[in-house]
């Protein structure tokens, strides 16, 4: 073994440097193997914004399309369930959507454009855990819910509550309420989900 | 050890690697026979690129998919979405999805004894001088049943689809003088198309740099990427070398 | 310090650890004559650690399916992120895995590093190298294209000349079809890494219990300190080869990197053109010949103009390797001081191979294809053939007694 302290100096300074560059090797090198793990080309053309034609959505009705391969809900409410849902806000985890997910447009009790307040357009996927909750739209103690129930969805997994804003109810597993995706309306009862006027896709 | 006698000590291994690169340069396409004309193309002319786009959407894309490929990868030579859409979307698709074809793969069994194969990776297959020669190659010929043959592709089942472009060839057969001279072949325009022949070359140049393009769209940044590489490891090899040489002080 | 030393005092209650580390690495005394042909083992172990990694990231996204297998290929290289850079490091990988693999049994055979007491190292080695052929030839269907697709037809239609029902068994189909191809796949992403990672293991630990041969073919255990009981001419592993191994690495991935970024197809030798078409089982390529690691020995198949004879020659010429500790009389190990005999023969042997190599790749139907081949596959054998008697007539040179350089 070498016996001179500056060597000494040396060697541990081109450990150093060694062991510096090749971490940083290592790095860019997790980078593409990490980077292959997110959607690809094709999933992300497949998650491109989706048309859907309302035209024909009756009020008090629910359909649900496909968007990124989670189902999307586009409910139009009758004028009794947007009262409804000014009554339910001491019920509610977060009345004022302050937590949630929504567009900035979207940020309101209705939880809905000012363009068509009484369409629901969310993402029906509970925040708790993933499933996709029910409908419980009727009010009252129909459908197996309590009797004072407002209206909306319940997700049979881990029973978590939402009201027909999708706005999570207090004392549920789920956290917050359900996302709202970007969405606008086109010309001919179209209606684009995933993409608005303020972003493009 | 100097660095000197250390290049020589990596010298087998260089320059076995050299030798394969130097094979690599020409590489080995899977075509029979014949002598191909160079391509003139150049990957890094984007305007060539987007003309050859739009050549192949037009001409190609009618019975040829290029079914890995997708229309929103054309943002890459230079275009944007709405163009792609406005320009070389016929067929109503979005952006995102690939360039599919309508046709039926049946239908194109039973109108060109075999369906037209799908052209993403085809300059992989045949190289860029092949499909340069292939497509200016089509002559006349009455004996097969498109009335079409080609020089690169002999009894080749696709009809000339460019005929109305470049006019109508026909083979001339030539013999060197004396006896036994060997024949040569040629082709020669006997009718002229919509383009001169100067500029139906470059057409198909364009077309061929972008089928080469599609072929391996990443190309390009994979060369980029690569430089940058080679420079991070060149700079370990000298710290790597210093660190061996260092503890190699010890050893007499 | 002392937090670290009490941890490692915990874990080696436990677990030997430590005593692992001195007895393959700190402690490890490995000959100091190391010179450039040793450095492929490390090489090679890299090169496996690459293929398993990128083989991971690549089973993400690859369908071992006849109808989705080409266009998920296609997929990895477009739509994928860096899926490109990942499938082109697996395919220069494969082939980069023989490269290192062949010099380093060069080295074996130069050094005579499979004599005793190594010829457990040698036979463990020789059976990774044929799991290495089993694995990348299975792999290679994967892509299923042309060249996938009928190599590997023509590769198991070899075992109809043994026996029709065992080709069938192996395809699972009257064709190679979507059964091969998915059995394959089993084969190729998990039995096989398994059984090669298993060999690895096995093949280090045979060759540090009798230790490493070196450029001299002495053993460096017969000189040892007398109060130490460390070889003479032995240095430990760590740090002193683990940081010449690193110049190595680096070199190796410079090279390899080159090929990646700058020629991944390396002329139709690591990714060949045909096989950019999609499996046709209705059509043949007119030219198809294995990846360059395999054409010596396809090269003898086809130089035997028979098929039941082709096969077993080409079974004979790799599985005569394993015979080799037993074939070599020579009272010394290394070429250094082999005579001019010996290296007659095994030059010629190296230049049979390679050309061999070469005709293995080339259109049987030109004239000289297979009289060469003939030639040189009588050379290939009779190096091993001879071995018994050329290494006893051989006039060698005297050993020295301490390691040279």
């Amino acid at each position: 073994m070498s016996d001179s302290t500056s060597d000494h100096g040396r060697r541990r300074f081109l450990i150093g440097a060694t062991s510096a560059l090749g971490a940083a090797g290592v790095v860019a090198v997790a980078v593409p193997f990490v980077s292959s793990m997110l959607p690809s080309a094709r999933a992300k053309a497949a998650g491109a914004p989706v048309e859907v034609d309302i035209s024909r959505l009756e009020s008090g009705m629910k359909l649900t399309s496909e968007w990124r391969g989670q189902p999307v809900w586009v409910v139009s409410r009758t004028p009794a369930m947007l009262e409804q849902l000014a009554k339910n806000a001491d019920r509610l985890r977060d009345p004022g959507s302050d937590e949630s997910e929504q567009p900035d447009y979207c940020k309101n009790p209705n939880r809905s454009t000012a363009e068509h307040p009484e369409v629901l357009v969310v993402v029906g996927i509970c925040t708790h855990l993933g499933c996709s909750p029910q409908d419980r739209m009727k009010v009252g103690n129909s459908e197996g819910m309590p009797d004072d129930w407002p209206g909306g969805f319940f997700c049979p997994c881990h029973g978590s509550k939402f009201d027909m804003a999708a706005r999570v109810f207090k004392g549920v597993p789920a956290p917050t309420n359900m996302k709202i995706p970007p969405h606008q309306y086109l010309a001919g009862g179209k209606l684009l989900v995933g993409a608005d006027k303020s972003k493009g896709a | 050890m100097n660095l000197k006698s250390l290049l020589k000590h990596f010298a087998p291994l260089t320059a076995a690697l050299a030798l394969g690169v130097g094979l690599a340069v020409t590489p080995a396409f899977a075509n029979e026979g014949g002598a191909v004309d160079h391509a003139p193309i150049n990957p890094g002319d984007q305007a060539s690129l987007q003309r050859g786009a739009r050549n192949f959407v037009n001409y190609c894309l009618n019975c040829h998919s290029a079914a890995y490929m997708r229309y929103s990868r054309m943002t890459e030579i230079g275009l944007t979405e709405e163009q792609i859409k406005a320009n070389l979307i016929f067929t109503g698709q979005k952006v995102g999805e690939t360039m599919a074809v309508a046709m039926d793969r049946a239908d194109g069994k039973a109108w060109f004894g075999a369906p037209p194969p799908d052209l993403s990776v085809e300059s992989r297959v045949r190289g860029a001088d092949w499909l340069y020669t292939y497509l200016r190659g089509f002559y006349q010929d009455e004996s097969r049943p498109t009335g079409w043959n080609n020089i690169a592709f002999p009894n080749v089942g696709m009809p000339h689809v460019l005929y109305q472009l470049q006019g109508v060839q026909k083979l001339v057969e030539e013999k060197a003088a004396g006896e036994g001279g060997e024949v040569h072949h040629r082709l020669e325009l006997v009718k002229p198309g919509q383009l001169s022949p100067e500029e139906f070359d470059r057409f198909t140049a364009d077309l061929v740099n972008y089928m080469v393009w599609m072929g391996e769209p990443v190309r390009a940044a994979r060369v980029q990427i690569g430089v940058v590489v080679m420079f991070f490891l060149v700079l370990a090899f000298f710290l790597t070398l210093a660190l061996k040489k260092e503890f190699w002080k010890d050893i007499h | 310090m002392s937090m670290l030393s009490s941890l490692t005092q915990w874990v080696d209650d436990r677990l030997p650890l430590t005593s692992t580390w001195k007895a393959h690495l700190s402690e490890y005394y490995a000959p100091k004559n190391f010179n450039f042909w040793y450095y492929f083992g490390s090489l090679a172990l890299l090169v496996l650690v690459i293929q398993l990694v990128t083989g991971i990231f690549l089973t993400m996204n690859y369908k071992p399916d006849a109808r989705y297998a080409f266009a998920s290929v296609e997929y990895i290289m477009r739509d994928v992120n860096y899926g490109w850079l990942i499938r082109y490091m697996h395919s220069t990988g494969a082939s980069m895995f023989f490269v290192t693999v062949y010099l380093h049994m060069l080295r074996g055979l130069m050094y005579g590093s499979y004599r005793k007491p190594r010829e457990l190292v040698w036979l463990i080695g020789m059976a990774i190298y044929l799991c290495l052929m089993g694995e990348a030839f299975m792999g290679y269907l994967l892509p299923w294209g042309q060249m996938s697709y009928w190599g590997a037809q023509v590769i198991i239609s070899l075992f109809d000349a043994i026996s029709p029902p065992l080709a069938l068994w192996i395809r699972g189909d009257y064709v190679v079809s979507d059964a091969t191809l998915n059995r394959f796949f089993a084969f190729h992403v998990i039995a096989l890494p398994l059984v090669l990672v298993g060999l690895v293991l096995v093949h280090i630990i045979a060759l540090h219990e009798v230790g490493s041969n070196n450029p001299d073919g002495i053993e460096i255990k017969k000189n040892k300190d007398p109060k130490t009981h460390i070889p003479l001419d032995g240095i430990p592993f760590h740090p002193y080869y683990t940081v010449k191994d690193l110049v190595g690495v680096t070199v190796f991935l410079a090279l390899f990197s080159a090929v990646v970024f700058f020629a991944p197809e390396m002329g139709g030798y690591f990714l060949e053109a045909n096989n950019f078409i999609p499996a046709d089982p209705l059509k043949t390529p007119p030219h198809i010949s294995p990846v360059w690691y395999f054409t010596p020995f396809y090269a003898i198949l086809r130089a035997v103009p028979n098929k039941v004879f082709g096969v077993l020659a080409m079974g004979a010429s790799v599985v005569i390797f394993f015979l080799l500790p037993w074939l070599d009389n020579g009272p010394v190990k290394s070429i250094r001081y082999r005579g001019s005999l010996y290296k007659a023969f095994f030059g010629l042997f190296i230049v049979a191979f390679l050309i061999l190599g070469y005709m293995g790749t080339q259109d049987p139907n030109l004239w000289y294809v297979n009289p060469v081949s003939r030639v040189c596959a009588i050379v290939y054998f009779a190096f091993f053939l001879g071995m018994p008697l050329y290494t006893k007539l051989d006039k060698t040179k005297q050993e020295p007694e301490r390691v040279t350089e």
